[in-house]
Order: C-alpha cells, then structure tokens, then sequence
C-alpha cells in the first residue's frame, strides 16, 4: 500500500467516522440525559436521506434541501417527543425499546408509502464536484472533504455548546442529577424536548450530507444504528467524548478492514466491541 | 391462587386437545399456519426465560434462532435426509455453546448495555452468514431433505407429512412449556426472579448472580435453538433474514403482547402477533395497503408499549380478578 | 479475652484524591457487638461495604479464618459467613417475608442448583427460614407481602434475612434509621440476643442503642480511627469528646 493510497483511506474512515459521530452523539445523549434507548434513531438518519433527494430534486439545490430538511426534522423530532417519547421517561427499556422499534416499522412503511422502494442517487452540487489529484491516477474527492469538515465544525459546535453555555451546563446538571435540576426551577421537560429535536436534526443531517456518497435506499438506517449502538457502548453511554473517539476508531477499522481483509470486514467492529466489553465493560469513557 | 393455578392448568389443557385435535379439522393452510405459530410460541417462551423471569432484556434472540436453522442446513447431506435424534441436540447444543461464549461477554454489561450489545452480537452472527461462502450469503441455503425420525429401522414419524410435523411440534411445544415451568418452580428458578428484583440483595446473600444469569442465558439460548430448527425444517431453507434485529424485534413483542413473565403469556403473544400479520397483510381486506402492513403492526407494537404494559394475559388476569370479586360480593 | 473472628488490618479505601477509609483496624469477637461511630460522612458504610465484598479496599487485609477477605466478590463472602443488612431497607418488595427468608436460606444449600427438583419442597431450606423469621420476631409476618409491611418490620426483615444465611459475622448498618422509640427497644432486644453467638459489627447514630448494646466502640472521622476501647474508655476520651462530640454534648444522649 503506498502512501496516497494509504492516505485516500485515512480520510475516508475518518469522513466514515465523523459522520457516524453525528448519528451516535444524538443517540448517546438522549441515553445519558433523558434515559431513553431510542432504536428510531437509524430512521432518523433514513428521512434526512431520502427528504435530502425529494427537496433537493424538488429546488434543484442541495444547500436548500438541508436548510429545509433541518427545520422539518427539528419540527419531527420536537412532535414526536411530545407525542411519544415524553410517556416513557418513567418506564422501563424494555418498553422504550417496543415503541421505538414500533416506529422503525412506522417510519420504514411511511417511506414506501410517500417516496417509494427504488435506489436514487443524489447529485454532488457542481461548486463541489471536483476532486483533488494526489498522484497521476489517484485523486480525493472534495465533496468527502468538505463533509468531513463539516462534521467537524459540528462536533466543536457540540463541545461549545456543552461546556460554554448556559444550556449546556443545564445539560451537564440535568445528566448527573435530574430531581436537582428540577428544584433549581430548570425546566427540564424543555430541555428533553430540546435534546431529542437536537438529537433528531443531528442524525438527520447526517443522512442528508451523506446522502450524494451513499445514495438513498430503503432499510437504510438500520445498519447505521446497530454500529452506532456498537460506537455507544466502546464510548461508554452518555459520554459524546466517548462517542467522537469510538466512532473514529470505527470508521478506521471499517474502512481500512474492507481494504485488508475483505472475508471478515462486517465482523471487525463487532470484535473491536467485544474486545472493549472484555477490557471495559463500561465503555472507554464516562459521562459527556 | 391455588383455584387459580388450577384453573390455568384446565384451560392450558383444554388447548392442547384444541390443538391436537385441530388438522382434523383444518385445512393445509392453517395447519401450517397453527404449526408456525406453535414454533413461535416455542421461541418466545425462551426468551421470557431471560426477560420475564431474570429480568435480561435481550435483542437479539435471533442469534439462537438462526444459528440451529443455520446449524441444521449444513448438517444435512445435499441428498439425503438426517437424523432428527442427532440434528436437533446439535443444534441446540451449538446454540448452547454460542451462548455460553457471547453470554459470558454480554452479561457483563446490564440495562440500556445489555439490550444494545445482544443486538450488536445477533448484528455478527448476521454478518457471518451473509458475508461468508460457507453460508451461503445473502442468498441463504435450501434443505432439500427434511430430517427423519427412526426407532431402529422403523420410521417414528414422516416430517414431509404436514400433520405428522405438526404433532411432533406440539409435543416439543408442551414438553418445553413443562420444562421451563419446572425450572421455574426449582430452587434454581426462585434464584433467578431473585435476581430479577433484586441482583445486588441476591449477590450480598451469596449467590453467584453472574453464573445463575449465564445458565438462564445458555437454557434460553438452547431452547431458541430448537424453535429455530423447527422453523428451518418447516420452511425448507434458511436466509441471514431469520437472525435479522426484525425477527429480534418481533417475538421480544411476542413476549410484551402475550404477557411476560408467565410463559404461557408469550405463547398466546406468538399466537396474536403472527394472526395479526396474517390479518394486515390480507389482500382481500386491505388492498393495495395490506402489502404496507409492517404500519399496521408498527401502530399496533406502539400501542401495546403505552397503553397494555402487562399484554393480553395481564388483561385477561384483571378481567378474572375483576369477576372474582363481583363474586365475592355476592356471596 | 477470644481470639477476633475478624480483624482488619489498615484497611484502606480511596476514592480519587479522597481517601474514605484510611488505615483502619477493628477486631470482631464472637458474642460481642462492636459498635462503629462517628459523624456523617466518616466513612462507616464505606468500611462495611469493604468488610462486604461490595467494594474492594485499595489497601489492607481483612483477616477471616486464616483468609484474606480483602477483594473477594460479595457472594463469595457471604457465603464464608459474613452477613450484611443495609441502611438503606434492600429486600424483596414483591415477595412475601417467607420467601424473602426462604431465598436467603437457599443461598447456603448445594440444592440451589437443581434446576428441576421443586423450590417449596425443601424442607432443611424451609426450617432455616422459619428460625430467621421466629428470630427476628417476624413469624407472624410470614405471608405478607414484603412491601406491605411498615418500615420497622422492614428492618427486621432486612436482619431475619441475614439470620437466614446461617452467618457467624453480621455486619448491621444503621439497623435503627428511621424507626420509632417502640420498634428501637425491640430491635436493641434483637441485636442484644443475637450478639450471643455472633460478632456483630454495629454502625449506628442511636447512642441510648450503642451504649446499651455495644461491648466494644470505634470511633471514625474523616475515615480514620480516632478511638477504640470499652464504652468507658470511649466515654472518657478527651480526643473524641473534641473531635466528635464538640466537647459539652454527652454520650448519653
């Protein structure tokens, strides 16, 4: 393996990684913070796809697309906590876990229903379809570039909003000690419903820039979620340290798995799990 | 409670003749259809075993499930049939065995962990049929021969017969019905709904939680493990579809619909959730939508998570208790 | 004088930068109650917890029948002989107080493992049960439902459980909190019996209890000893009079 082609594969688990980030820091939240195992949390990822190419083929841009499919998937995520999510904060996971699972059928159908089961691609915009040559015949694209930093910028959005903020310390408080938070005259009910809209638009977004890479197809959070549960548990639940460090890790291994043992690709991140369950069963870091 | 447990025990009786009676009466189609439901019911007892009863919410019981269908179909020669004497042990013994390995990893974790991880692990076991040759891939792999069933030279039963399935599956159904029950009436099963309440009393009172979850894992996964081989012998093949986090999903919902912790509750959950797809996915009644009828079932699993925690045999318990003390007033 | 049944020896706990218990030695004896006190925070839940199995020391031994007791898991220690109740009421709410005991009692038999002879049908198990329930002053509590009882036979529960495991140790954490001047009297009855053929370690705030009950004291602050002697000599040391007691406040409650 030479070093450009080393290097096109770094990048490519680290876009891979970062972009399982967004997905996994939303789910790792709303753990931490409100209690809640979310098994929607792939569909998620599904309808900022597949709203990524139905807006975008609808305005002709992708920017629109994503400026439009936020604000919807903030609107989804804020409904559904009120409607749904809210009634389980006091129950057991294993109920949480029925109903989410009952919207994983819920969202999949709906898709069929309004948007069909045919594979669509979705276009790069043309400001960024070019790619940048690295030797004679191998050259990165700068769409994957540009993705990756994004999700960066994200991720630092993230820590600042986290450690800087007012809400962000209400978030830090309202994970170590709920009833606390609640005396103190926080209105923690906002501050779910704030976390679950954030956690939604997150893995939306994700699906969404994605979308052009990875194209639109049913069923298609599903295999997003379970690695990401896989991310959750090596980075230790509620910890979006944990989260960003596990996902690059995956998105390494996965990558550069697929290029040096092809045979046993699926299988590397579920070793690295097991491997990290042996050595840490609580996961490699604790609490945001 | 004792006129209770009598009155559980008539009823439980009364469907067993109901069933053993039923391919006298019922057509090919729902003879099938009752001995899929009866293989379902055998794989969601299983895991009330872990979620009913210890308290281990697993999703990923698929694992077991497809593991001995897979197990069975590259046990059986291409062109002849197997012995069911030794297919069937086998295969719950692998199942067994995969428990004992992944169980010893996964219950080292508890709550949100646990669920997480028992999908991840099914997730592998996923990846290794579908990725690798000796599977198959995603294509699976057809068992052109049904295994059979000989005393000696003298063929017991003829699985290819739909019927004689059909009471071999009942058979199996009860026996594990008792099994389990048995089980839960040890001293060993005490220790696990112990466990279920309260590991960390259980523990300081000097029981090995951690051993005792590991055996109701492995009991779990064996038996799993044999509906899955039923099922693989029903349906003549085998595909990753089957260790799927869907099938996972459903017979967990099996287990909330029917009534966990009961056991027999499940069974009945087996019998609501599969008749309910049967009802869906009916073109006569729903049209162009019944090929949409995961929305159906997906409104419906919402529902049953909010609004009847205790499933169908919690509702039917209230409905009793309810008369009983209509009774009593009366008397 | 017997020989200690029990002793640590620097027994050690930190957490992080604090350190809970530090350097702690206590002896337990058959047929003496050894009461540990001292303010809040002191670390005396942490020491059973250590003396449990339900943490590990980071130093120190605890010396059990020619064993080191130090980071063994709990149920291993249990089953030695050292039982444990908890400040905090941890039974088994949905169950009645006989299966409560009866379980208990089944953790010490090799029958635990049947997985397909009959839990009820033991009778050894049975009777050990009913002896825990008859000592506690529970017999009469036998069918209710754990969770249906008040609070100080909740407490009795907690120690008829213990009783059940067939214990030489028992380690008693707050067995008082919370309970009545009527169901304290009877408790004190209860640990004055049992130090008969048990050595009891006793935390407890209650000091009427402590006086009336303990053969030998410790005093803790900030995790380290500070005193340990007859409740004479604890009475009259000037060094606890000051750290613990603020000087004027007596020990007679």
């Amino acid at each position: 393996m030479d070093f450009a082609f080393f290097l096109i594969q770094l990048l490519n688990g680290l876009q891979y990684g970062l972009l399982l980030f967004l997905v996994a820091s939303g789910l790792t939240l709303i753990f931490g913070i409100m209690g809640i195992i979310n098994l929607a949390h792939g569909s998620f990822y599904m309808v900022g796809a597949y709203l990524a190419w139905s807006l975008a083929s609808m305005t002709g841009s992708l920017a629109a697309a994503i400026l439009l499919g936020v604000v919807l998937t903030v609107l989804l995520g804020v409904a559904l906590e009120w409607l749904l999510i809210r009634r389980l904060y006091e129950r057991d996971h294993l109920y949480q876990v029925l109903l989410t699972y009952g919207l994983i059928l819920v969202f999949e159908e709906m898709r069929s229903i309004l948007w069909g089961d045919d594979v669509h691609g979705v276009p790069v915009p043309a400001l960024l379809a070019h790619s940048i040559p690295l030797t004679e015949n191998l050259s990165y694209p700068v769409y994957r570039l540009v993705i990756s930093g994004v999700c960066l910028l994200l991720a630092l959005g993230m820590y600042l909003l986290i450690a800087r903020t007012r809400l962000g310390m209400m978030i830090r408080a309202g994970s170590s000690n709920r009833d606390m938070v609640q005396s103190l005259g926080i209105n923690i009910r906002l501050i779910y419903t704030l976390i679950f809209a954030l956690g939604v638009a997150l893995a939306a977004f994700a699906g969404m820039i994605n979308a052009p890479l990875s194209s639109v197809f049913p069923n298609m959070g599903g295999g997003v979620l379970i690695i990401c549960f896989v991310v959750v548990v090596i980075g230790g639940i509620g910890s979006v340290k944990g989260a960003l460090v596990a996902s690059l890790l995956i998105g390494l291994a996965e990558t550069f798995g697929q290029v040096l043992v092809p045979e046993v690709a699926g299988m590397i991140v579920y070793l690295l799990m097991a491997a990290v369950l042996v050595w840490r069963p609580e996961g490699l870091f604790r609490k945001l | 409670m004792h006129a209770h447990g009598r009155m559980l025990n008539a009823i439980l009786i009364a469907a067993v003749v109901a069933l053993a009676a039923f391919p006298l009466a019922g057509s090919t189609f729902y003879t099938q259809l009752i001995t899929k439901i009866m293989i379902m019911a055998i794989f969601a007892m299983s895991l009330d075993l872990l979620v009913g009863y210890t308290g281990l919410v697993s999703f990923g019981h698929a694992a077991f499930f497809g593991l001995a269908g897979y197990a069975l179909a590259l046990m059986v020669p291409k062109y002849e049939a197997a012995s069911l004497w030794w297919t069937l042990p086998a295969a719950m013994a692998a199942c067994a065995a995969f428990a004992l390995v992944t169980g010893a990893l996964v219950l080292r974790t508890r709550g949100i962990f646990f669920i997480m991880v028992t999908l991840a692990f099914a997730q592998m076991l996923f990846f290794v049929f579908h990725d690798t040759k000796f599977g198959g891939g995603s294509d699976g792999i057809y068992i052109y021969n049904k295994p059979h069933l000989k005393l000696g030279e003298t063929a017991l039963l003829d699985l290819e017969k739909l019927d004689h399935f059909y009471y071999l599956v009942l058979v199996l159904l009860v026996a594990v019905y008792l099994v389990l029950r048995r089980i839960l009436g040890s001293t060993f099963g005490h220790a696990l709904v112990g466990i279920k309440v309260n590991e960390h009393r259980m523990r300081a009172l000097g029981f090995p939680a951690f051993r005792y979850k590991l055996a109701a894992y492995v009991i779990s996964g064996a038996l799993a493990g044999m509906s899955g081989y039923l099922a693989a012998v029903q349906f003549g093949f085998v595909n990753p579809e089957i260790i799927s986090w869907h099938q996972s999903g459903a017979v967990l919902m099996m287990v909330i619909l029917g009534g966990m912790g009961t056991l027999y509750g499940p069974a009945i959950g087996a019998f609501a959730f599969v008749m309910m797809q049967e009802l869906f996915s009916n073109q006569a009644w729903f049209g162009a939508y019944a090929k949409h009828w995961q929305l159906a079932m997906g409104v419906t699993i919402i529902l049953v998570a909010l609004y009847l925690p205790q499933g169908l045999s919690g509702l039917l318990q209230k409905f009793g208790r309810r008369k009983e003390a209509a009774e009593a007033e009366h008397d | 004088m017997t020989e200690a049944i029990l002793s640590t020896v620097d027994l050690t706990r930190r957490f992080g930068g604090l350190v809970a218990v530090s350097k702690v030695s206590v002896d337990l004896r058959v047929g003496e109650v050894h009461a540990v006190i001292g303010p809040n925070g002191a670390g005396k839940t942490t020491l059973t917890n250590l003396l449990s199995g339900d943490l590990a020391p980071t130093s120190g031994e605890i010396r059990y029948a020619g064993a080191d007791l130090a980071g063994l898991p709990s149920h291993r220690i249990s089953r030695m002989g050292i039982g444990r109740s908890y400040q905090k009421t941890n039974i088994f709410l949905p169950f009645s107080v006989f299966e409560n005991c009866r379980l208990a009692a089944q953790s010490r038999t090799p029958h635990a493992w049947r997985a397909f002879s009959r839990a009820p049908g033991f009778r050894d198990i049975n009777r050990q049960a009913e002896a825990a329930m008859e000592a506690a002053g529970l017999a009469r509590r036998r069918d209710r439902v754990a969770a249906t009882l008040s609070h100080g036979e909740q407490r009795q529960l907690e120690i008829a459980m213990c009783l059940a495991t067939s214990p030489r140790v028992l380690l008693l954490d707050e067995p008082l909190a919370g309970m009545g001047p009527h169901e304290s009297q009877r408790m004190v009855e209860l640990i004055k019996q049992l130090s008969e053929g048990h050595a009891i370690m006793l935390i407890e705030h209650d000091m009427d209890a402590v006086f009336a009950v303990a053969h030998r004291l410790t005093v803790m602050v900030n995790g380290e000893v500070i005193e340990s002697g007859t409740p004479a000599e604890v009475r009259n040391s000037p060094a606890v009079q000051l750290a613990y007691l603020g000087g004027e406040d007596n020990l007679h409650g």
